[in-house]
């Protein structure tokens, strides 16, 4: 006990907890649950991607994004037209007018498939693309945004506003889009049938293997010197800018990164869910997001996606009982993570281990707790004077 | 010594009007290499709008500043601070949810680009420079503690020490010793003293005594103009310096 709770204390705390989430999404849900609840909470996780892209963008840079949904599904549509371009063989489409060309497209009097689609023919140009686009996208508008120094809330509206017309013109341009119906009604990946159950595995095991990838990737960021410029930005950002940095590109390259991992996401949630529409990158996805972001903890990259999984997993069964409910049920847990706890899941951990340690604690494990205490302080002031004020205190007695 | 009258920096007929006000009304002022100065004057007299021309946080209007042949109009804040000019604001500005250390280690000048900070590692030659700029403004043994629980006069340290770990040649400082208790003050004097002996220093201030303590020459502003300049004494003794500021 008190060996665990030393570790706990102590530095390696993180990968502990990297650890335990990589067992349970590794190990304990695929021998819980069948290939068919599986594949949901694979998309689920596909939303995990954004919330560590938010606690990047958000918690960390102060850039509350509400427009994430428009990085997500930029990805999702650039994976799930490679597939739909797939399913469109001359063959599979012998029926329509214009045979070998997306079944949307036909319905909607196209004769032939636009030029901008055809690269997706090809499964190494739909990767680079599904990276890529994001990133440029992100890159321009984080561009014209950051260096005129849009910030706060006139940052969220923005991107709030982005997430609107994206979706709108998807929904427009039903010829080239699918239109509201999104794009559905592909089976195969590389001709390798994806509704089996054992395809339904693998990519589930893709997915998390690259939640993870990317969870370790945005950790080795924030724990760089770049991540506590970001703090630093949030605390004092002229004073930043007057210590030879262009806070800019800081901002700009966090908010790539975040754009790049939605992406990811979004590209894992058309390839399990087989299908991607205008409410994957419309407001409702976006704000949800933030708000699983938050509920998960906004500065944790494990707390976020670990509340991701939990909260949609939540839901898939809650809102099957009480329909209704679900939505205020949502909305109050929202209130009172705001209200009370401010830093999520990953603040109530926190508690609950130092608690732990207060009470079940050696020594030993006290000073490790201690000595981490200053390296904890980092993603909250508050906590960082209480632990410390605590020390005083102890000292004084 | 030669070298010290070599000109480090030359503010000419600069300016800056804001919505039809001039806070800044073509300014002359010249500093030398090595030379500490403090600029004093009314409220409202354009000091703190002259520095912020100066670290490029506002863009003048009229007029060159000329940096050791670098005019700095038009270049962006980190590119002024690149060529080599530090700015302490009013009130201390810090990073009160980082360490003492981590203060000082981000404004290490290294590192300062994206990819330069994703890299960037502790050596020993970076914890020995923050160890030692840290002792000099007597917060040596304070570094792992959080900035926030500095006390103000320590605060307004540390945000010197952040400048001097970048060793500007330029340093301006905007009221350093306001707030602070008449200990502090003297240590705050004596630090500056020390500090100037390898740069240029350019000081504001509203507290006499202060000046008195640290300054050869001063520059008197009062409605944006340059009112007087030179010697302390003769300008303690000037009568528009007199009556527009100090008083009877």
């Amino acid at each position: 006990m008190t060996t665990i709770l030393r570790l706990l204390g102590g530095r390696s705390e993180w990968l502990i907890c990297l650890g335990v989430f990589a067992a349970l999404l590794l190990v304990v849900l695929p021998l819980a649950f069948n290939g068919y609840f599986l594949n949901l909470l694979g998309r689920y996780l596909a939303l995990a991607f954004v919330a560590i892209g938010l606690v990047m963008c958000w918690g960390y840079g102060g850039m509350l994004s509400l427009g994430q949904g428009v990085f997500f599904g930029l990805g999702g549509y650039a994976m799930a037209m490679f597939l739909k371009l797939e399913a469109s063989t001359p063959e599979a489409t012998a029926k329509q007018s214009t045979p070998g060309i997306p079944d949307f497209m036909d319905w909607n009097q196209l004769t032939a498939l636009p030029w901008w689609w055809e690269p997706f023919n090809s499964f190494s140009f739909t990767l680079a693309a599904l990276l890529l686009i994001p990133a440029a996208v992100a890159y321009v508008f984080g561009y014209a945004l950051f260096k005129r120094r849009v910030s706060g809330v006139y940052f969220a509206i923005v991107t709030l506003s982005l997430a609107a017309a994206m979706s709108i013109l998807i929904v427009g341009q039903q010829g080239y889009t699918g239109g509201a119906n999104g794009i559905t009604d592909f089976q195969t990946l590389l001709g390798w049938d994806i509704t089996t159950d054992s395809a339904r595995y693998v990519i589930y095991y893709i997915c998390v293997f690259l939640l993870l990838v990317c969870i370790v990737l945005g950790q080795w960021i924030l724990s760089s010197r770049a991540g506590r410029v970001l703090i630093a930005v949030r605390d004092e950002e002229n004073r930043v800018r007057f210590s030879g940095y262009s806070v800019e590109d800081f901002k700009i390259f966090v908010f790539m990164v975040a754009a790049v991992f939605s992406a990811i996401g979004g590209a894992m949630f058309a390839l399990q869910a087989r299908f991607i529409s205008p409410s994957q990158v419309g407001i409702g996805l976006s704000v949800e997001l933030v708000v699983l972001c938050a509920v998960g903890g906004r500065f944790s990259l494990l707390g976020a996606a670990f509340g991701a999984l939990l909260i949609k997993t939540a839901e898939m069964y809650l809102s099957d009982l009480f329909p209704q409910l679900w939505t205020i049920l949502f909305g109050l847990i929202l209130l009172v993570v705001v209200l009370a706890f401010p830093k999520g899941l990953a603040g109530l951990y926190e508690l609950a281990r130092d608690y732990a340690l207060d009470h079940f604690g050696s020594n030993q494990s006290h000073a490790a707790l201690e000595e981490h205490a200053d390296k904890r302080s980092l993603h909250g002031r508050e906590e960082g004077f209480l632990v410390r004020a605590k020390r005083i205190l102890g000292g004084i007695r | 010594m030669v070298a010290n009258t070599q000109l480090l920096l030359s503010i000419e007929d600069l300016a800056v009007s804001f919505d039809g006000f001039r806070a800044v009304d073509g300014i002359n002022l010249y500093l030398n290499e090595g030379e500490l100065r403090v600029i004093i004057g009314p409220n409202g007299a354009g000091k703190t709008a002259l520095l912020d021309l100066v670290c490029g946080k506002t863009r003048a209007t009229e007029g060159s500043i000329l940096f050791r042949d670098k005019q700095l109009r038009g270049m962006t804040e980190n590119q002024i601070v690149h060529a080599g000019v530090g700015r302490k604001f009013q009130a201390p500005s810090i990073y009160e949810s980082l360490s003492v250390f981590e203060n000082l280690e981000l404004t290490y000048p290294k590192g300062r680009n994206v990819i330069g900070s994703l890299f960037f590692r502790r050596t020993a030659e970076v914890e020995e420079r923050i160890q030692a700029t840290a002792d000099m403004v007597g917060l040596g043994d304070r570094l792992e503690d959080l900035a926030g629980l500095l006390s103000h006069g320590q605060k307004q340290w540390l945000e010197i020490a952040m400048l001097l770990i970048q060793d500007p040649q330029l340093l301006m400082l905007d009221e350093p010793v306001a707030g602070m208790s008449q200990a502090e003050r003297q240590q705050t004097a004596e630090l500056l003293n020390r500090i100037s002996q390898d740069r240029s220093v350019l000081i504001i201030e509203h507290d006499m005594k202060f000046v008195e303590q640290i300054a050869s020459k001063v520059t008197v502003l009062d409605q944006g103009k340059v009112l007087a300049e030179g010697n302390i004494d003769r300008v303690k003794n000037d009568e528009r310096v007199i009556e527009r500021y100090l008083g009877h």
